[in-house]
């Protein structure tokens, strides 16, 4: 039983579209609907790789050795670099690194291997908040309890500002990580008479180190690359480290201050930090596929 | 008028599943596709509405004529094509967030074949017809979710007639339903024969034996025998068939 | 299988020890558990922490202005007077803007990626979003002002004023830094989350379901429309919610490209202005103690408790989001 199309309409081929008012307006909507889709991933990706090529362009010619080794010279004279900041970054994000590491992945640890109950839970929904938080407020927060107290800016509050904005990163991904681990492990591991710790310590989280060190990897990359936390905590400086209670430089931070300045070579220099920033997120980017890939990605 | 097939290859990216299939199903009858998993047979009822390309790295060749029109000439429009055909797959896919009168219409209303008042009369015909009316009748506007599992496959039956098909395909049908279900959709196809080309797939011999005037056996992607039912059961001619039919391999 | 190499004296304990906790567990058992609770609590400290120091050195001014911290006009240190109105002002129609233009656009790509894009380009495409997610705040404030606000100042505003002036959006002093330019700096900054959460959400609609309507004959877009977009609507308002969340404490970029000034209010997207969040950034290191400081913290407490709503929200619309994916983090 086959409704008739009226004669007007009735295809000369039966596997044709009619040719009536409501199928031009379907097949123009699909029509619109691919170009919207077209035209919109294409300004995503036009405006990322113009940002990207751009800012490459602009600082790559003056990513030199003294950039990297040499302290910014007097405001307006060319040369100089901005060591002092990559040093302060790799500085900070060590310290920062003392508190993130164990505290994201033990809570990682703690939701993966043990709680079930309203308390992981509670604790889940602790480390999410902790993420959503603008990284400013820990800076804020850093600033009320150790600057002010010690009435300084310091590397170690900057520190524990970037610490604990690592914790949710490393926990979120080290959790995902350990949760692919096959309950069959564990359970091998007890059966032979492991205690839990051992199971965790030596079978489940072996099994999980790569994850565990991509986790880590993008924690610390992306808070290389923080800045407002490091206003009111680390401030910046143009000399080399003086110590842990003294204010240090930092990449964004120097990127930053410079943007703002009149003087071209800063403003390169500016182009050139930002270049470093670019180059370690393509880096780890790469380092998350290349370590995620086979059970993360689905295309 | 029936479907013909004529050298139908198809392919899951590099790996080929149909290989150089001839058939000709025939009109308003029921043919039965049978064979062990993975012999091709769902892939090829797939290509008879084009839906096998739809899967990533999926192609097919060859020629499928419908009303001697081939469906797969560069001319023709996939689109077009799966309008004519309805097919119901293996487990039942209402659409989760539409009612049972939306899933029913929705066929109906994307091609143009109605509007208003009209569509009531096709989503109440095409219920009767799938012998679910009665059940639903005075919950159409509840969700599709909330139905049995039978009473959703019916449901999709339903909607594939809405659309008033040329030929009905049925990917396993009945494999995800109970034995109460399985047995009314089998009455339904019955019934629906003497309407519409149906071609079933199945797992299940004895669903062929029931069911189906015209079984065909696939074996490794090829068409090894195809005939009337009882013939192929009885006294199949290929040794293959006799094997599989016999339980020497499934 | 493990020996028992246990002397009395371990032996007893531990039998002391699992009698107290009433379970068969080891030594070691109980030192990793510990070990694990201290940093789990460590966390919830942080978290509890940030709360109680954000409310504490609020006080002053909660108990000076009370709400009327949210309708002062500025930050006058010279008469101690604080509020934040102009700043709550620049947030909104910054982040409001953003999510105007971000959403279409991030939905009409993320539509391209799952059903659109070819399949070998799919890897690096999604690549290139998670890059743009990655890319730090103070660079694209870099970009913003040195690249992007000079060319609003000389081409893009007085365009936007010619055709589109009677709006009273376009109808102002050029500036160059500005609302506008903030807003569209975000735009550019929450469009990946908006993707890569579209997209992940869409992913979960079971292919049958595209099946149903393929097999009805329906062409792509209603594919889409029937199959796709009701199922995934939740989670893609939820990852909206998000993406103003992330807007709405978004400090770098924004604080480089917002000019950092009030001018008299008007409909103006040219004006200068700020936001809750560039206002810390910018005011802290005036900030003396007493009551100043407390304004600022105070105006950080309001960014907590807007971005805690927000994820709140999201997360109740959208579980596991975000996972394992970079991006969440603003600047």
């Amino acid at each position: 039983m086959s409704s008739t199309p009226k004669a007007s309409e009735r295809p000369t081929n039966p596997f044709q579209m009619p040719s009536t008012a409501h199928h031009v307006i379907r097949q123009f909507s699909n029509a619109l609907c691919i170009a919207f889709a077209v035209l919109t991933a294409a300004f995503a990706i036009i405006v990322l790789l113009y940002l990207i090529i751009y800012i490459t362009l602009q600082g790559l010619p003056f990513l030199n050795l003294s950039f990297f080794t040499e302290l910014p010279g007097a405001f307006g004279s060319s040369g100089g670099g901005i060591g002092e900041a990559i040093q302060g970054t790799l500085i900070l994000v060590g310290l920062a690194s003392v508190i993130g590491i164990p505290l994201g992945l033990f809570t990682a640890i703690y939701l993966s291997e043990f709680g079930t109950g309203w308390f992981s839970q509670a604790v889940r929904f602790m480390v999410d908040v902790l993420n959503g938080i603008p990284t400013i407020i820990f800076g804020l927060f850093a600033w009320v309890l150790i600057v002010i107290p010690t009435h300084g800016f310091s590397a170690l509050s900057g520190g524990v500002a970037l610490g604990i904005i690592m914790i949710p990163i490393v926990a979120r991904t080290a959790e995902d990580v350990l949760r692919l681990v096959p309950q069959e492990l564990r359970e091998a591991s007890l059966a032979l008479g492991a205690t839990q710790s051992r199971t965790i310590l030596q079978v489940v989280i072996p099994a999980a180190t790569s994850g565990i060190v991509t986790g880590i990897v993008l924690a610390m990359a992306r808070v290389a690359g923080e800045t407002a936390p490091l206003l009111m905590t680390a401030f910046g400086s143009t000399f080399w480290f003086t110590g842990v209670m003294q204010p240090v430089d930092a990449l964004p931070l120097r990127i930053f201050v410079f943007t703002d300045s009149p003087y071209p070579v800063q403003i390169n220099q500016a182009y050139a930090g930002s270049v470093v920033l670019v180059v370690l997120i393509l880096l780890t980017s790469f380092a998350v596929r290349w370590a995620t890939g086979g059970f993360k990605r689905r295309f | 008028m029936s479907i013909q097939v004529y050298h139908l290859n198809a392919w899951y990216g590099r790996k080929q599943a149909l290989y150089d299939i001839q058939m000709t199903i025939p009109f308003r009858s029921v043919t039965a596709l049978i064979g062990p998993s993975g012999c091709g047979k769902s892939t090829f009822v797939r290509c008879i509405n084009r839906m096998h390309e739809e899967l990533p790295n999926a192609h097919a060749e060859g020629e499928v004529l419908i009303e001697n029109t081939n469906i797969y000439a560069s001319a023709i429009n996939p689109i077009a094509v799966r309008r004519h055909i309805g097919m119901v797959f293996q487990q039942p896919n209402p659409l989760p967030h539409y009612s049972i009168w939306e899933n029913v219409a929705i066929g109906a209303r994307l091609n143009g074949l109605a509007s208003g008042k009209a569509l009531n009369e096709i989503v109440e015909r095409s219920l009767r017809e799938a012998a679910l009316w009665n059940e639903v009748k005075d919950r159409l506007t509840l969700s599709a979710a909330a139905l049995s599992g039978g009473q959703q496959q019916r449901l999709c039956i339903a909607r594939a007639l809405a659309i008033a098909p040329k030929v009905l395909l049925m990917d396993e049908p009945c494999s995800a339903l109970d034995p109460i279900s399985t047995m009314q959709v089998e009455e339904l196809i019955m019934k629906l024969k003497h309407e519409y080309t149906v071609v079933v797939v199945t797992h299940n011999m004895q669903q062929a034996g029931r069911i189906a005037d015209t079984t065909a056996f696939f074996l490794h992607g090829k068409l090894i025998e195809m005939g009337e039912t009882k013939q192929i059961f009885s006294h199949p001619q290929r040794r293959e068939t006799e094997d599989y039919i016999t339980g020497r391999f499934s | 299988m493990q020996g028992k190499i246990a002397t009395t004296g371990e032996e007893g304990l531990r039998s002391l020890l699992s009698t107290l906790t009433g379970g068969n567990r080891r030594l070691s058992d109980i030192l990793f558990q510990g070990v694990t609770a201290l940093f789990v609590l460590l966390t919830l400290a942080s978290v509890f922490g940030i709360a109680w120091v954000l409310v504490s050195y609020s006080l002053p001014t909660l108990a000076t202005f009370g709400w009327h911290f949210l309708t002062n006009q500025a930050f006058d240190p010279v008469h101690n007077i604080y509020g934040v109105a102009p700043a709550i002002f620049g947030t909104l129609v910054t982040s409001f803007f953003a999510i105007i233009f971000a959403v279409p656009i991030g939905l009409g790509a993320a539509i391209f990626l799952v059903e659109f894009c070819p399949r070998p380009l799919r890897p690096a495409l999604s690549f290139i979003m998670d890059m743009l997610a990655a890319v730090p705040s103070v660079v694209y404030g870099l970009w913003g002002f040195l690249v992007m606000a000079p060319w609003l100042i000389s081409t893009g505003e007085p365009w936007l004023h010619r055709y589109l002036g009677f709006l009273p959006f376009f109808d102002g002093q050029y500036h160059g830094l500005g609302l506008l330019a903030a807003g569209m700096i975000l735009v550019i900054m929450i469009l990946p989350l908006i993707i890569s959460v579209s997209r992940e959400v869409m992913l979960t609609v079971p292919r049958s379901q595209r099946e149903a309507l393929l097999a009805l004959g329906a062409t792509r877009w209603e594919v889409i429309r029937h199959a796709i977009l009701p199922g995934a609507r939740i989670g893609i308002v939820g990852g909206i919610i998000l993406a103003l969340g992330r807007a709405l404490g978004e400090t770098m970029a924004v604080t480089m490209v917002i000019g950092n000034q009030a001018t008299a209010p008007s409909w103006s997207l040219f004006n200068t202005g700020y936001t809750l969040a560039s206002v810390i950034a910018n005011q802290f290191g005036e900030a003396t103690p007493g009551l100043f400081l407390s304004a600022l913290i105070e105006t950080g407490l309001l960014v907590f408790i807007i971005t805690l709503i927000a994820n709140i929200l999201a997360r109740l619309l959208v579980s596991h989001v975000g996972r394992g994916r970079i991006g969440g983090l603003a600047a």
